[in-house]
């Protein structure tokens, strides 16, 4: 070691004594890297947990003129999503369940059971939603009939605008990130309408 | 001439060798002293694992220059693996059941050195680092079914969000975090791309060298023997000087079976992908395509399994908490039992606990593999009535076997063995249940049951539960409700009414 440290130059001797100005010097790079390190990883920090920290923003979306859906009966309506990337193909597109009751109440129901997420299927004659992963079964209002789902299903706010049926979409509903917003990002038709239906 | 040229060999090694050092450490750390009594045919598991990850490296990246990792063109770049690339579908195979291979080589390695207490004092760190590489081995299994991105691992991924979504307070955020966006799409794919090819294989292989070099630097375990204890004063030195004493040069003592093992596993892996062909894609990850009934891949199956039958009140406190009591246990194990008896004849504890896991996890797997708790979304429609339930039979029971059919009591309920699994079988139904009874559980539902109050009217109901009246079974004699009688008085008819 002694010989090695001789033969570069360097006259300081092989052992740097803690005060010494090498070790000070070395202890100073790390500190600067710590700091630069610091700096840095606050944009790498925004950039990984950016699509975490994002809420979820809703958007107005029309399902379709109010006449499409016959009065009593539960239809299965595609969507696209409101916010989507040409590369997002067909999983842009969302389904959703329309139960029109009478000439202007709606119900519009997320397809995703509320058990696991699994598509859930309408069964007009026994009037059930039933979910093929797990056997979560839910009555024509959309309430929880059996099976594991702890709730009923997810619900989408809607609305009636000059004739058509719009509801406020965007995200994947789950337990915590529900079809239901209560302000949907893009505001159609008059603000007093939009605040009597929260 | 042949002199020659071996001369000039050995000048070319050792021009190589005086500049980087490294062959001569890999020489003796292929011919460290292993002990003679762990030669054996139960030690090649950990070496397969090795070269399965090796293989599933190699597959990987040749993967990798065709498949797209993208939401909208991925499930068709690999139809394009499997129809249009020569072996393309060959590949895939080789892939896809090389991690199958890969997670059950991972067990049963880790089964061994479970029950041959290798864990124990001064093998502690290597365990918890193979409980880590077991989790990162489980980690690359499912990110590798989302890459594989079909309708199974669209509404896999939605299972996922939906765990995720169980977190309190950060729930919401952990599935964007998740899905990468407010919805599963190409941002997703995207994200367990990334953890599929770079994140965790990065980590896994960081982890497999080091659980490599702790076992070159603490020595291979030895055979257990009954009654000999591993005392962490003594333990080092008795086993210096038994290798010194009675051991063998790992290579070739020990390698060559590790060596044939690999061989033959190799080949069993190519026969399985050659003859069975690789895994999917299944549909297109279309979510307007409701028509599906998702299913996780093998080796998740049985949580799949287990989350059909928790009660909704225990499930989000079970998701938390379940996987913490499972883990944290298995990891720390060896920091609270480090000493002690390693042979598996005086560690009943320990038999038994493997079998208990092990004929968990293969139950939960067998009923995810036929889920009969799913209702059959078509019997329905395509299961027939069966014949004999019809013969001489009135009017109005036929009716009601009619209604039987089209209220999809048959998606849950079995006739004759065919239907679904969800309900019990009707076959016998009216030995069970009085007339009063049916007649209540058919309107009100109940025991898991939807009510069909809503969606029979009583014509219906009444013709339904004539007809349910009737399935007695190898007649079996009816369910009579004793009071029935007396408060109907003499001239009502009692249920027992059908010859």
């Amino acid at each position: 070691m002694n010989k090695i440290g001789r033969e570069d130059g360097n006259t300081d001797g092989p052992n740097s004594k803690p005060g010494s100005r090498r070790d000070f010097l070395f202890k100073l790079s790390l500190l600067l890297n710590a700091a630069v390190g610091a700096v840095l990883a606050v944009p790498v920090l925004g950039y990984l947990l950016g699509p975490g920290l994002e809420k979820g923003e809703n958007s107005w979306v029309a399902l379709g003129a109010v006449a499409d859906f016959p009065v009593g009966e539960i239809r299965l309506v595609v969507y696209r999503n409101p916010v989507t990337t040409s590369w997002d193909g067909k999983t842009g597109s969302v389904a959703c369940w329309v139960r029109h009751i009478a000439t202007e109440e709606f119900q519009v129901f997320a397809i995703n059971c509320a058990h696991l997420g699994c598509p859930v299927r309408w069964f007009a004659q026994s009037k059930l939603f039933l979910c093929p992963c797990h056997g979560g079964a839910y009555y024509e209002d959309g309430t929880r009939a059996s099976g594991p789902p702890p709730r009923g299903l997810f619900e989408y706010e809607h609305r009636i605008s000059q004739g058509i049926l719009m509801i406020s979409a965007g995200q994947l509903p789950t337990l915590a990130t529900e079809a239901y917003a209560p302000n949907p990002l893009i505001q159609i038709g008059k603000p007093e309408e939009r605040s009597s239906s929260l | 001439m042949m002199s020659k040229l071996k001369a000039r060999g050995l000048d070319i090694f050792h021009w190589i060798e005086r500049r980087t050092g490294l062959v001569s450490p890999l020489i003796a750390a292929a011919r460290h002293p292993i002990p003679a009594s762990s030669a054996s045919w139960w030690y090649v598991f950990g070496s397969a694992a090795t070269v399965l990850l090796g293989v599933q490296i190699v597959t990987g990246i040749l993967l990798a220059l065709v498949y797209v990792a993208s939401a909208a063109d991925a499930w068709n770049s690999l139809q394009f693996l499997n129809h249009d690339v020569s072996l393309g579908w060959f590949l895939r195979a080789m892939h896809g059941w090389g991690s199958n291979f890969m997670i059950a080589i991972v067990l049963i390695h880790m089964a061994q050195v479970f029950l041959f207490g290798a864990w124990k004092f001064p093998r502690e760190l290597t365990w918890m680092i193979g409980v880590f590489l077991l989790l990162l081995t489980l980690g690359m299994a499912f990110t590798g079914q989302v890459l594989r991105f079909d309708q199974d691992a669209y509404w896999g991924l939605g299972i996922g969000a939906s765990v995720m979504s169980r977190v309190p307070l950060i729930g919401g955020q952990l599935v964007h975090a998740l899905l990468g966006g407010p919805i599963i799409g190409g941002a997703t794919l995207s994200r367990f791309f990334a953890l599929h090819v770079f994140v965790i294989p990065g980590i896994l292989l960081g982890c497999v060298g080091l659980h490599v070099w702790m076992v070159l630097r603490l020595g291979i375990n030895e055979w257990p023997m009954p009654g000999r204890l591993v005392r962490k004063a003594t333990y080092e030195r008795w086993y210096h000087e038994h290798v010194q004493k009675d051991g063998i040069p790992f290579v070739p003592g020990g390698a060559w079976r590790d060596g044939l093992f690999a061989a033959a596993l190799l080949l069993a892996l190519g026969c399985c992908a050659f003859y069975l062909g690789p895994f999917g894609p299944t549909g297109q990850p279309d979510p307007t395509i409701i028509q599906t009934a998702p299913k996780p891949d093998f080796v998740f199956l049985w949580i799949y399994a287990v989350l059909a039958f928790l009660p909704p009140s225990l499930e989000t406190p079970f998701l938390l908490i379940a996987p913490v009591i499972i883990i944290v246990p298995v990891l720390l194990l060896p920091l609270f039992a480090g000493e002690g008896e390693k042979h598996w004849s005086r560690r009943p504890v320990a038999v038994l606990m493997v079998a208990l896991i092990a004929i968990t996890l293969g139950v939960f797997t067998r009923l995810g593999t036929y889920t009969p708790w799913s209702p059959i979304m078509d019997a329905w429609s395509s299961d027939p009535t069966p014949e004999q339930y019809l013969r001489n039979r009135t009017p109005l029971e036929r009716q009601g076997a009619l209604i039987l059919q089209e209220k999809q009591c048959r998606n849950c309920h079995a006739l004759a063995g065919s239907g679904g699994l969800r309900g019990p079988a009707l076959d016998a139904v009216a030995a069970r249940l009085t007339e009063d009874q049916l007649i209540r559980q058919v309107l009100q539902g109940g025991g898991n049951m939807p009510a069909y109050g809503n969606a029979l009217n009583p014509a219906e109901t009444t013709a339904l539960v004539r007809f349910l009246r009737t399935l007695r079974g190898n007649d079996l004699s009816p369910a009579v409700d004793p009071s029935r009688s007396l408060t109907q008085g003499d001239n009502a008819p009692g249920p027992a009414s059908r010859p």
